[in-house]
Formats: structure tokens, sequence, C-alpha cells
């Protein structure tokens, strides 16, 4: 067995890699381009003149306000329960812990388009009007796994007896948690809650469901694809978007460097 | 000094309380999660197949809350078997090719990348997972575009004859490749690859290499030890992958509405349904297919072993 | 003497009651207060449970626990004035060796110069003065050892419970240990209650040992006691590889028709006697080689001094031993 990999090898597997990340380069490059119809390559001049222009739009403001704070909300409400869920599935084996893990992983594992038309039949046959909130409702539900499988993970790198440890010593359950617990699982959390926050600011199918004609930041992207009106302004607003889900994702995986649990294996 | 000591307030009390019955921290440990989940997610769902089994009344576009069969009895109709049928199959062709594309890198990084190599690796995989969905599709827009840079490309080297052959071919017809169903298909592939990869390295590294050795050393070329060692051992890894890539071709609507001739798929059907048309039962009962589906899916992989590599 | 624990009549079943597994199984027991008690026995004996059983970290099934004369039915881990020093030490990855040792004061209220300063005594009684910045990360076995008994021991403990606390350590550390262990215990007049499946270390440590079987005590008592007199056929086996002797064999070497054992140190080479057998294997020891003799097909082990001369293996011997240095376990 040779240790060294085939040239075919080696290109075939540097080619797969590159054709994951040029289509993602281009985008950059597009947001400067002069030329504001089509999207002709190469640019037949560069600018920086949308970057203003996309500051000046007001209707992309309010969208980024209402992704913001829906990712913000959901995030928090999913570093609760997905934590809540963590330390109940870390302790010891209970009827049903098999049913529970699956309910959690089932929201990501079936398509998007199943969770959103589900809530909105329940909008629908129960007349919830759609709010800020019923966005929420659907990443918060998304968005626990991610923190869950993060601190899961972690949860299994620690060695179960400092727990006991800190028990022995004279500390109650609450002391433990915010002198054990909190700092062993804190990096951890937080890299589930930089990717549930990347995911959620990101997500369009399933909030195309619940917005009704609320409109987030990658929703307002969708319009612009669908109709384009300013195509360099939608360039700037997409390295806007996407540095607010690349930022998150390397964080992340800093954060949970060195372990078999690094971020982010369970989108 | 004492052998027990008394306990100094509400919080010793509770541990105390926690300790002689543990079901009840695990009682409030778990409800908040399994409420949320339970009430809205399940709930949900169950009002999507609550909404599938009513109708709507074809004058006056009301939805008649009545039991019916009607709405499934719709999906036979051939306009929506095609939309089926057309989701299954370019499923099964992206499925194929995310496996065919990343098997080199993933068994490159499982195999032989090393130290930061390895770190790179990972990050490539995992950056383009992570990163806007919206906006990776966005980039295909660019670049399948007539005006854009494959276009571009082909002129330059002279190999336009090689897009203007695969839009002439019946099905995949368009006047670019961003109005071709080929576009649609490359999109899918582009979207989902590293789904596949991650369950695929994963599988990989599985494979001791002690175990290529022995394959070696018992006189089995590259060849026979790839088919007969790493492919059956890589299967768990493709079949877990083959779950993503499956399933969130079926459900997708955005990528057939941006990139493609804006053919049906049944994502698109049921976001149209529940907007445009109104039709929230049809739509309801367009989404139970694709659940249906990978509820088959999922049992013959589970069957595969496939669970293992998650 | 007081006794620091008491176990009556515990049993700790884990698993369905139809089917239960039975960890400890009706263990009554009193560990003296003072003493060095040692739990030996082979792993999944139920040693460790009744340990566990100590701290609080397991609730028995049935039966009482008294600490110091005190039920700790009710009482939590965190409430019992006992600590344990944990088989893989256990220490707070994220905490510096002074603020690990410092930990139990801490959670009690106790000012940081204050616990600094008890747990900077305690690091000099482990010889660990200059380590107290450290991770733990930073340390070897030895050290992390020591730290793992400076953190339980600043609290103060009545009882300290030790989970095979030197099975992670190279043989030349782990005798070190053994002895720093034993004279730290002298110097506290502690009670020291530990686990352990190491018959040696068990021997030379305790001044009072129980063997555990199948979740159910074997035989209580000095190491001298369980030694020289091993209650049963599994003690004898266990605690320093004795030959046990079936009835017939003790018979025909002059004794009752009774189970007796007899140390392979007891017994001699001799050119006739009652019992004869082939030698099948022969291992030098440096103090002497140890002479496998199969005697009616059981194998017998003799252990011939330096200095002596020693057989070939295939050679036929009889072996002789002193009539006291046989001891009979009854039953036929």
């Amino acid at each position: 067995m040779r240790s060294e990999a085939s040239w075919g090898l080696k290109a075939a597997a540097l080619g797969g890699l590159l054709f994951l990340h040029l289509p993602i380069l281009l985008i950059f490059l597009y947001a400067f381009t002069t030329e504001e119809r089509t999207y002709q390559f190469p640019p037949p001049g560069l600018t920086t003149e949308w970057f203003a222009v996309a500051w000046n739009r007001e209707d992309i403001w309010p969208p980024l306000y209402l992704s913001l704070k829906v990712a913000a909300i959901s995030t928090a409400l999913a570093m609760i329960l997905g934590t809540l869920v963590a330390a109940a599935m870390a302790r010891a084996r209970f009827f049903g812990r098999d049913q529970i893990s699956l309910l959690i992983l089932l929201p990501i594992a079936l398509p998007g388009v199943i969770t959103g038309m589900s809530l909105r039949s329940a909008f629908g046959i129960m007349d919830i009007p759609f709010s800020t909130w019923t966005i929420v409702l659907g990443h918060a539900t998304f968005c626990i796994v991610i923190v869950y499988n993060n601190a899961v993970a972690r949860m299994r790198r620690l060695s179960g007896g400092i727990m006991e440890a800190s028990a022995d010593l004279g500390a109650n359950a609450f002391q433990t948690f915010r002198y054990i617990l909190l700092p062993n699982l804190g990096t951890a959390l937080l890299a589930g809650g930089m990717l549930a926050f990347a995911l959620s600011f990101d997500e369009v199918i399933v909030t195309t469901f619940t917005a009704g004609q609320q409109s987030t930041l990658p929703i307002w992207m969708l319009n612009e694809l669908v109709r384009p009106r300013q195509r360099p302004v939608t360039n700037v607003i997409a390295i806007v978007v996407f540095a607010a889900t690349f930022l998150p994702i390397l964080i992340a995986y800093y954060l949970t460097r060195g372990g078999n649990d690094t971020a982010g294996m369970g989108k | 000094m004492t052998a027990i000591l008394p306990p100094r307030g509400a919080a010793d009390r509770l541990t105390g309380l926690f300790w002689r019955r543990p079901s009840l921290l695990l009682f409030l440990l778990i409800t908040p999660p399994l409420l949320w989940l339970g009430v809205v997610y399940l709930g949900s769902l169950a009002a999507l197949l609550l909404q599938s089994f009513y109708s709507i009344d074809e004058f006056s576009g009301v939805v008649k809350e009545e039991f019916t069969l009607k709405t499934y009895a719709e999906l036979f109709r051939p306009q929506n078997l095609d939309i089926i049928l057309r989701t299954l199959v370019m499923a099964t062709i992206v499925t194929l090719t995310c496996a065919i594309l990343a098997f080199p890198i993933a068994y490159y990084a499982a195999r032989y990348a090393k130290g930061p190599w390895k770190a790179a690796f990972y990050l490539g995989v995992m950056l383009p997972l992570w990163s806007s969905y919206l906006v990776k599709v966005y980039a295909w827009k660019l670049i399948l575009a007539k005006e854009g840079i494959i276009g571009w490309a082909a002129e330059g080297t002279g190999t336009g004859f090689i897009i203007s052959g695969i839009l002439s071919i019946p099905g995949l017809e368009g006047s670019s490749l961003s109005t071709s169903p080929f576009g649609t298909y490359l999109v899918f592939v582009y979207i989902w690859l590293p789904y596949m990869i991650l369950p695929l390295q994963a599988a990989l590294e599985r494979v001791p290499t002690s175990m290529l050795e022995a394959s070696a050393d018992l006189g089995a070329t590259r060849g026979q030890t790839f088919r007969t060692v790493i492919l059956p051992l890589a299967m768990p890894g493709v079949i877990a992958g083959s779950i993503f890539t499956f399933s969130l071709t079926l459900g997708d609507y955005i990528i057939p509405q941006i990139v493609g001739d804006s053919s049906r798929f049944i994502g698109l059907a049921v976001y149209q349904l529940q907007g445009t048309a109104g039709n929230i039962p049809l739509a309801a009962a367009f989404a139970v297919v694709p659940i249906l589906i990978m509820l088959v899916y999922l049992g013959l992989a589970k069957r595969a072993g496939a669970f293992d590599a998650l | 003497m007081t006794a620091a624990v008491t176990f009556q009549n515990v049993s700790r079943h884990f698993g369905p009651a139809s089917a239960p597994v039975k960890a400890v199984d009706g263990v009554d027991l009193t560990i003296p207060e003072g003493s060095f008690f040692a739990m030996l026995g082979p792993s999944g004996s139920g040693k460790t449970t009744c340990l566990r059983l100590i701290s609080g970290f397991e609730k028995p099934t049935s039966g009482q626990i008294r600490i110091f004369g005190e039920d700790v039915s009710n009482t939590p881990p965190h409430l019992r004035n006992v600590n344990t020093v944990f088989q893989d030490y256990a220490l707070f990855p994220h905490l510096n060796v002074r603020d690990n040792v410092a930990y139990g004061l801490m959670v009690k209220g106790m000012a940081r110069a204050a616990r600094y300063a008890r747990a900077d005594e305690m690091l000099a009684l482990v010889k660990l003065a200059d380590y107290g910045d450290r991770k733990p990360a930073q340390l070897s076995g030895g050290q992390r050892q020591r730290v793992a008994l400076a953190r339980a021991l600043v609290n103060e403990p009545r009882v300290l419970l030790l989970d095979e606390p030197l099975g992670a350590l190279d043989l030349k550390l782990r005798e070190a240990m053994q002895d720093e262990l034993k004279a730290l215990q002298h110097r506290l007049g502690l009670t020291f209650i530990f686990v352990t499946h190491d018959q040696h270390e068990a021997l030379s440590m305790a001044d009072h040992l129980a063997v555990f079987n199948d979740g159910k005590i074997a035989q209580i008592g000095t190491p001298q006691d369980i030694y020289d007199r091993p209650a049963t056929r599994f003690v004898a086996d266990f605690v320093g590889s004795s030959n046990v002797l079936p009835p017939a064999l003790t018979r025909a070497l002059g004794g009752p028709e009774e189970w007796a054992s007899l140390r392979p140190e007891a017994t001699r080479l001799a050119p006739t006697g009652p019992v004869t057998g082939r030698v099948t294997a022969l291992r030098y020891l440096g103090s002497g080689t140890r002479v496998v003799i199969d005697a009616q097909g059981i194998d017998l082990a003799a252990l011939v001094p330096s200095g002596h001369p020693v057989p070939a293996e295939g050679d036929i011997t009889a072996i002789a031993f002193d009539p006291a240095a046989l001891h009979l376990m009854g039953g036929t």
C-alpha cells in the first residue's frame, strides 16, 4: 500500500474542493462590477459605488433588522432548549430516550418544505396571524438540534467523574452547574449558538411559509433573484449574508477544534 | 465535626431532593424542550396531515374542513404524477452524482490528508456546507447565465459547442444553462455535495489501514482492494449521505425557481399551491409525499446499516 | 473503638426488579475508626459499588448505611463529610492545581485568601508546593494523584475513600505512593477506605480488609488472618496464589478429607513423600524459583529458595510441608 496518493486522486480531490469554493468567490467579484443589467463576465469595469447605493437603499434595513431579531431570539431559545435536552440525555438511560433523539433530529432530517408547510397548516387551522413570532417558532425548532449536537458531543468528551467529584467536595447541584459544567460546556454552547444564529439568519425555505407578508433579508434577496431590480445591490447584500454565516462558522470551528466534536457535523 | 453537614439553604435542599428523586430532575430538564417539540413540531405535522384530508371548494376557493380522500386522489392526476416522478428522477441522479464526486475528496481526506491539510480539508467542506444557501444558489445564477463565466470560458476556448450540445438534448433544452434543467441539476449537485462528503469521510476513516495492507499483502491489486474492501465498507457512509442529498432534493423549491426551465418539482408545487393558488389541502397532500418517500428510504437505509455512520 | 462506617444487610441491585444484577448483595460490614481498610476483589465483585454507597453516588436498594453512627439514607453526597480520591482522579481540567485543591473550601464559602493558604499547605503536604499555578494537564500521573489526594484532604473529611488510587501508576511509583499513603494515614489518624484488585497492595497497606466476591463479602479480617487462614477456596485462590487442595489430595498428604490451602512458600520439594508429581513449569523469581508440579492432576506450586537445588522440567519429585502451614477450609 502506497502512503502517497496517486496524482489522479489528488487532482480529483483538489478539483472537488475548488468546485465547492470558486462559485462563492465569484460573488465578491460581482459586487464591484459596473454592469447593472446583466451578469456579464468578465465585468466591464470595477467600482465600489454599489456599497454606498446598498447602504442608502431604505428597503434593505427593515428586512435586516427582522433577520437579526429572529436569529437572536431563535438562537436564545434554541440554546436554552438544546442545553436542557442535552443535560437530560447525558444522564442515565431512560424510557423513550431513542424516540426523543429522533424527535430532535426530525426538523432537520425532513426537508424544510415539510416543516414550513406543517407550520403553515397549523397557523391556518388555528387562525394564527403571521408575525415575528411565527417565524421564530420555525427557526427555534430546527436550531435546537444544532445546539444539542454541540452540547452532547462536549458532554461525552468530559470526564463524567468531574461532576461527581464536585458533589463529593461539597458543591450542590447549582454550584456544580456554575463552577464545573458551565465553564467546560461554555465554548461548545457558544459554538452551537453561533451555528444556530448562522442557520437562522440565512434560512429561507421554512421562513417563506411562516413569514406571510414580512420580509427577512433572505426573502428580500429571493425576491430580487426572481425579479431583479439592481443586480449589483443584490450582490452586495449577498456578501453581507455570506459574511453573516461564514464568520460564525469559522468562530465555532475554532471554539471546538481539537476534539471529535468539532462543530457542524450535524447540519 | 460530624459526618453529616447540615443543608445551608434552598439550593442544598433542592440538591438533596434531586438526589433522592433523580426522575424529578430529569422531568424538569426534559419537559420544556419536549413540550416545544411536541406541541410546535409534532402538532404542526399533525396539522399538515389534517389539512391534507380537507379539500377545497372548486367554486368559492374556500377550504372545506371535512374529511375526504379527494385531495389525495388529485395527486394521481397526470400533471401531478409528473411532478412527483420528475422530482424522484432528479433526486436519484443528483444523489448518484454527489456520491461519485464526493468519493475522491472523502477518500483523500480520510486516508492521506495529515495535520494542517486534514484541518484544511475539513474546513474546506464545512464552510461551503454552512455558508449561506441562498448566496450559493445565487452564485450559480451568475455562473450559468449566458453572458456569465462559463459562456465566456467556452467562447475563449472554443468549446461552446459542448454547451450548445447539452442544450439541444431533448429534455434539457434552454436558451442557456441557467434556464435548462441541466443547470438545475448542476446546482443541486453543488449545494448538496458537502452533505455526501462528510458521512462518507467518516465511514472511510473507520476503515483500518491495516485492512488495506492485508488486502495488498494477499495479492490484491489496487483496483481489487478498492472493489472488494473499500467500497463495501464505504457503503454505509454513501447511504447515510444519500439520505441527506435525496431528502433535500425532494423538498427544495428555491433552486428550481431560480435556475432552470421552471418545470415544477414537489417543493415548488407545495410552495405555489399554498401561496398564489391558496389550495392549502393539496399543498399539504403534496408535502406528505416526501415524508412517505423518506420513510421508505430510511427503512431501507436502516436495513443497510447506514445509521452507524451518522 | 467506634465504627466509622457500618453496613447493615446492604444490597444494591441494578436493572429490572424481575431480573436484577446484584452488584452488592446483603453486605454486613463494620469499618473501625482510624483504620486503613481495604476492599479487595476481582472486577465486578461489588467493591467499588460499596465505596460509591458510602460516598452517596449509589443508593442502597435495601439495608442501612451509617457513617459515625448517623444514618445517611437521606443525605446527598455533597452533605456527607466524606471525600473521595477517584480512580481517574477527576481533576477539574479548567482550574489550576491550587483552585482544584481549594474547590471544596470555595463551595463552602471560605474567603479566597484563607482557602488559598489552606490549599498551599495541603500541596506542601503532598510535596507539590510549587505546582499551584499549573493546569492538571501539565502534570504527570503521580502528581495528579497527589493533587487529587490534597483536594480531598483539604476538606478534613472524617473518612477518605480511595478508588483504585494507584491503579494508573507504574510499579515503582506505585510502591513509593503506597508508603506515602500509609505514612499520611498514620500522621492524620483518619479512616482510609480503599478499593483495589491488587492483593499485594491490600495486604501490604491495610490493617483490615474485606475480600469481595459476587457482591458478597467472602471474608473480613486482618491481612495476616486472611493470608494464613482463608475462609473459602475463593479467598485462598485470590489472595496470594495459594495451592488449593481438594479433599482427596489433602487426605493423601496426611490431613483430614477436607478442602485445604497451602502457601507455595510453605511447600518444599523432597526426594520421597506420599504425593509425587512431574515438574511442569519453572519460573525464576530472583529470591527463589517457583516450581509447578502436576500432582494427581492438580497443579501445586512450591518455592525453592535460591541456593537450593532446582529440578528440571519433567523430573519426578515429591512434596513436603510444615503441617502447621496446611490450612483446612472444611467441606468435602
